[in-house]
C-alpha cells in the first residue's frame, strides 16, 4: 500500500491486514505508556482544508503513539486565502520533506491531486462528498470487535446519502467484507444511479428491523434551507432512529458529530446498542495501522508485531 | 456596412499546389475518384485523371502516391476563441492556427468572451483583428442577450450589418422564454440563425457531470439529461410557433433528439450539432475525476452516446462541432468541482473520429466528412467543396498515419484536450483555407521540401 485514497483500491486481503494491525495496537491503548518508537523520524503532515476536530486529533493521536513528528497545517491564515493554488500549497510543503500527507478538503479528488504533485504517501482523511477511506475502516473494525465478522451483515445506512462520503466508502468497503447494503433516506437525498454500486435502496424505514446493523448519518442540519427537504421535522419523523424503531438485538453507528434528536435520539444514543464511543476508539487504532502500514520499513507481516518493536 | 454574414481571414499568398495522385471524396459534390487536382492562384484550376495534369511553372508538387486523402476542408460552427480578453487562454492567431491543423478551412466564435461580443463596435474590432491575425476564416456568434445576461435583446440589426452570422447566448442558456420569443420574432427584421446552448438551471445548477451511477459513485453533483431536454423540447416548440430558424448547440442526450425529431417532423426550421467528445467519450470516463473531461454539456451515459451517434448517421444532428473551449493549464489543475468546463477539440476532431467511428464500421467516412464541412450551409454560407473553379478549401490526409494526441504539443495555447493521450489513426498533413496554405504538418513540411 503506498497511499489511501479510496476503497476501491484495497482488496480485501489488505483490508483485512489492516483491521489486524490495528488489533494489535489495542493493547498498547491499556498501557500507561501508550507511545512505540515505530516511526520515530518520520514526519506525517496534517492537511486540513475543512474544519474537523476528531479526524484531525485522531490522526495526530495515532501519529504520536508512533512516535512520528506531527505538522498540522490548516486552511484558516494559511497561504490559500492569500490566493494560493492547491498545487503550489502542496508543491511548497512537499519541499520540507513529509513522509505522509493527511490530506481532507472539501472537494472530490483532492487527496489524488495531493498525491500527483507530492512524492510523500498520501491518506484521504475525507475528499468532499467523495469518499472517507479510514472512516470506512473504523466502522468495519468496530464491526468485527462487535459480531466477529462483517460477513453476512445486514446493513442499513440511514441518512443524507447524497452528501456523505461515509457513505460511499463504506458501501464499498462493506460489500468486500460480504456485508450486504441498504441504503435508506428520502429520494431526494438518494442520488440516482447510486444502486449500480450493488447496494439496496429503500425509501422508508418500514422494513429496519431487517438490518443487523444501523449506520446513521449526520444531516448537515446548519445547511437544512439548502437540502431539498421540507423541515427538519418531517425528516427526523421519518428518519430518526428512536428507541420506537431500534429492534433490541440491532447496533448503532455513526460518524460523528450527532445531531441529537434529528438522526438519532437521545435515548438511542445513550443506549448500550450504540457502539459511537467505540467508533471513536478504533479511529485512532485504525489511524496507527494505516500510516504504519505506509511508513514501517519493509513490512514483512509477521515480523511487524508490536511486542517485537515495543 | 455590406450586411452580408462574414467571414474574416489574415490575407496571405494564394497557393499554387499540384496534388499529384491523390484519392479525393467529396459526397457532396459526388466525388469519389483518384485525380490529379491542380490549385492555381489558390482557385481549384483542374480535376482530372491521375498523371494527366502538369504542375506548371510555379506549383508546388504533392505526390499523393495513390495513398492520400484530399477532402473539402472542414467547418466548425462552434469554437471559443476567447477573444476579448481571455487571450492567457487562446487568441484568433493561435486558435485558427489549431483550426487548420486539424484540417479546418473556417470556424465559428462564440460571443461569451470578456467582455462578451454583443455590440457592433467589437465585432467590428474582431473582424479588423482576424484580418491580421486568422489563419483560417473566422465568422463570429454575438450574443442574444445584451452581456449575456438574458435579460434585454441585443442590437440584432447593427449586427447582422457588421457581419453577424446568426446569434447565441452560448455557455449559458435563455432561461426566460419571453426574451427567447421576442429574439425569434425579431428574427424576421434581423436574418440570422439562432444558436442555442440548452440547459435549464435550475436542473443544472452546481453539477459537475451526467447524473447517473458514475456521479453517485464519485460523489459529484450531477447534472440530469432532462436539463437538456426539456430546454430543447421549450425551445423547439416556441420555433415552431414563430417559424424561427434555431440550431441546437452541442446536444447531448436521446430526449433531446426525441424532441428535436418530433418538432422536426411538424414543421419546425431546427438544426442541431453534436461535438466529437459526446460522440467518443462518456460520464464513465470521468472516474479518475481529470478535469480535461469536465465538459458543458456533460458527458453522457453510454447510451445516450449512442443514440446520438445514431441521430448522426441517419442526419437528424446536421453537423459535427468542436466547441473547442481552451483553459489554461493551472485553471484546471484544480479539483474537479473547481475546473471550467470545456476541452479544446479542433486539432483531433478528424482524426479522433476516424479513428473511433469510422475504422470499427459505426459512421461512413463519407457522412463523417459531410457532417464536417454541414455547418457551413446552416450558416448561410458555402459549403467547402472539391469542384473546378471553388476556392482552395482542402484538407490533405494521410489515413494510414498513427500517432498520439498531443505527444507533440498543440498549435492552440491550451492542452486541456479531453482526447490526449489517446492513440489516432489519420493525420491531417496540409490545410488549404481560402485558397492559402493555413497549415503544414511538421514531418510533411520537411518532406515537401
Amino acid at each position: 500500500m503506498r497511499h489511501l485514497l479510496s476503497m476501491d483500491a484495497l482488496e480485501r486481503a489488505q483490508i483485512e491486514r489492516l483491521l489486524e494491525r490495528a488489533e494489535s495496537f489495542e493493547q498498547l491503548a491499556q498501557r500507561p505508556v501508550k507511545k512505540v518508537p515505530a516511526l520515530r523520524g518520520k514526519t506525517v503532515l496534517n492537511l486540513f482544508f475543512e474544519p474537523s476536530t476528531r479526524t484531525r486529533a485522531s490522526f495526530e493521536l495515532a501519529a504520536k503513539r508512533l512516535s512520528a513528528d506531527v505538522i498540522n497545517f490548516s486552511a484558516a491564515g494559511s497561504s490559500l486565502e492569500k490566493g494560493e493554488s492547491l498545487k503550489d500549497t502542496i508543491l511548497t510543503l512537499n519541499a520540507q520533506q513529509p513522509d505522509v500527507i493527511v490530506v481532507r478538503s472539501p472537494h472530490v479528488g483532492a487527496a489524488e491531486l495531493v498525491r500527483s504533485w507530492t512524492s510523500a504517501a498520501v491518506v484521504n482523511a475525507g475528499d468532499g462528498t467523495h469518499e472517507h477511506p479510514t472512516q470506512a475502516l473504523l466502522d468495519l473494525y468496530t464491526l468485527r470487535r462487535c459480531f466477529g465478522h462483517v460477513e453476512g451483515l445486514s446493513v442499513w445506512i440511514v441518512g443524507d446519502v447524497a452528501h456523505s462520503r461515509v457513505a460511499r466508502s463504506n458501501i464499498i468497503a462493506l460489500q468486500k467484507l460480504g456485508a450486504s447494503v441498504t441504503l435508506c433516506g428520502p429520494p431526494t437525498l438518494i442520488p440516482p444511479g447510486i444502486e449500480a454500486l450493488g447496494a439496496t435502496v429503500r425509501y422508508s424505514l418500514d422494513d429496519l428491523h431487517q438490518a443487523d446493523v444501523i449506520y446513521a448519518l449526520r444531516l448537515q442540519r446548519e445547511r437544512i434551507d439548502q437540502l431539498p427537504l421540507p423541515s427538519l421535522r418531517e425528516y427526523a419523523a421519518c428518519f430518526q432512529i428512536d428507541e420506537r424503531r431500534l429492534g433490541s438485538r440491532q447496533v448503532v453507528l455513526h460518524p460523528g458529530p450527532v445531531n441529537r434528536g434529528v438522526e438519532l435520539s437521545s435515548a438511542v444514543i445513550d443506549s448500550p446498542q450504540s457502539r459511537i464511543g467505540a467508533q471513536v476508539q478504533a479511529g485512532i487504532l485504525v489511524r496507527m495501522a494505516v500510516l504504519y502500514e505506509l511508513l514501517a520499513p519493509a513490512p514483512a507481516p509477521q515480523q511487524a508485531n508490536v511486542r517485537e518493536i515495543a | 456596412m455590406s450586411g452580408a454574414p462574414q467571414l474574416t481571414t489574415a490575407a496571405r499568398d494564394p497557393a499554387s499546389v499540384l496534388f499529384s495522385d491523390v484519392r479525393a471524396l467529396d459526397p457532396r459534390a459526388g466525388i469519389q475518384a483518384r485525380c490529379d487536382l491542380l490549385v492555381s492562384h489558390g482557385e481549384i484550376a483542374a480535376i482530372g485523371e491521375p498523371g494527366t495534369i502538369s504542375p506548371g511553372e510555379d506549383a508546388e508538387l504533392i505526390d499523393g502516391r495513390g495513398e492520400l486523402q484530399l477532402f473539402p476542408a472542414f467547418f466548425d460552427p462552434h469554437v471559443h476563441l476567447r477573444v476579448p480578453g481571455q487571450e492567457h487562454k487562446e487568441d484568433l492567431e493561435t486558435g485558427t492556427r489549431a483550426a487548420a491543423a486539424g484540417g479546418f478551412c473556417a470556424v465559428i466564435a462564440m460571443p461569451n468572451t470578456d467582455p462578451p461580443i454583443d455590440s457592433a463596435p467589437i465585432l467590428r474590432s474582431l473582424h479588423e483583428l482576424a484580418a491580421q491575425e486568422a489563419r483560417v476564416a473566422v465568422g463570429f456568434l454575438p450574443a442574444i442577450s445584451k452581456g449575456l445576461r438574458g435579460a434585454e435583446l441585443t442590437e440584432m440589426v447593427e449586427l447582422r450589418a457588421a457581419g453577424a452570422l446568426g446569434f447565441s447566448d452560448d455557455g449559458r442558456p435563455v432561461a426566460d422564454a419571453g426574451l427567447l420569443r421576442d429574439a425569434m420574432r425579431y428574427q424576421r427584421l434581423a436574418g440570422g440563425v439562432l444558436a442555442l446552448h440548452e440547459e435549464e438551471l435550475s436542473l443544472a445548477a452546481g453539477g459537475v457531470m451526467r447524473e447517473g451511477p458514475t456521479a453517485a459513485r464519485l460523489g459529484l453533483r450531477g447534472i440530469p439529461a432532462l436539463a437538456e431536454a426539456t430546454m430543447v423540447a421549450r425551445d423547439a416548440a416556441l420555433a415552431l410557433a414563430e417559424d424561427a430558424r434555431v440550431h441546437f448547440q452541442h446536444l447531448s442526450c436521446e430526449g433531446s433528439l426525441a424532441a428535436l425529431a418530433a418538432h422536426k417532423s411538424i414543421g419546425a426550421q431546427l438544426s442541431a450539432e453534436v461535438t466529437p467528445h459526446h460522440l467518443l467519450l462518456c460520464d464513465e470516463d470521468l472516474l479518475g475525476l481529470e478535469t480535461a473531461l469536465k465538459v458543458n454539456p456533460p458527458l453522457a451515459s453510454a447510451a445516450d452516446r449512442s443514440a446520438l451517434r445514431s441521430a448522426l448517421r441517419e442526419g437528424l444532428i446536421d453537423c459535427i462541432a468542436t466547441d473547442h473551449a481552451p483553459h489554461a493549464r493551472e485553471e484546471k489543475e484544480v479539483p474537479i468541482e473547481q475546473a471550467p468546463f470545456g476541452s479544446t477539440g479542433l486539432e483531433t476532431a478528424f482524426a479522433a473520429l476516424y479513428s473511433e467511428l469510422v475504422l470499427p464500421g459505426e459512421l461512413a467516412l463519407s457522412r463523417l466528412i459531410e457532417a464536417l464541412t454541414a455547418g457551413a450551409e446552416l450558416f448561410g454560407l458555402p459549403v467547402p467543396t472539391i469542384a473546378r473553379g471553388a476556392p482552395a478549401n482542402l484538407a490533405l490526409v494521410d489515413l494510414q498515419a498513427h500517432w498520439v494526441a498531443g505527444e507533440q504539443g498543440w498549435e492552440s495555447r491550451a492542452a486541456n484536450c479531453c482526447l490526449a493521450g489517446r492513440p489516432l489513426r489519420g493525420r491531417v498533413l496540409m490545410t488549404l483555407a481560402g485558397g492559402t496554405v493555413a497549415y503544414r504538418e511538421r514531418s510533411f513540411a520537411m518532406v515537401a521540401l
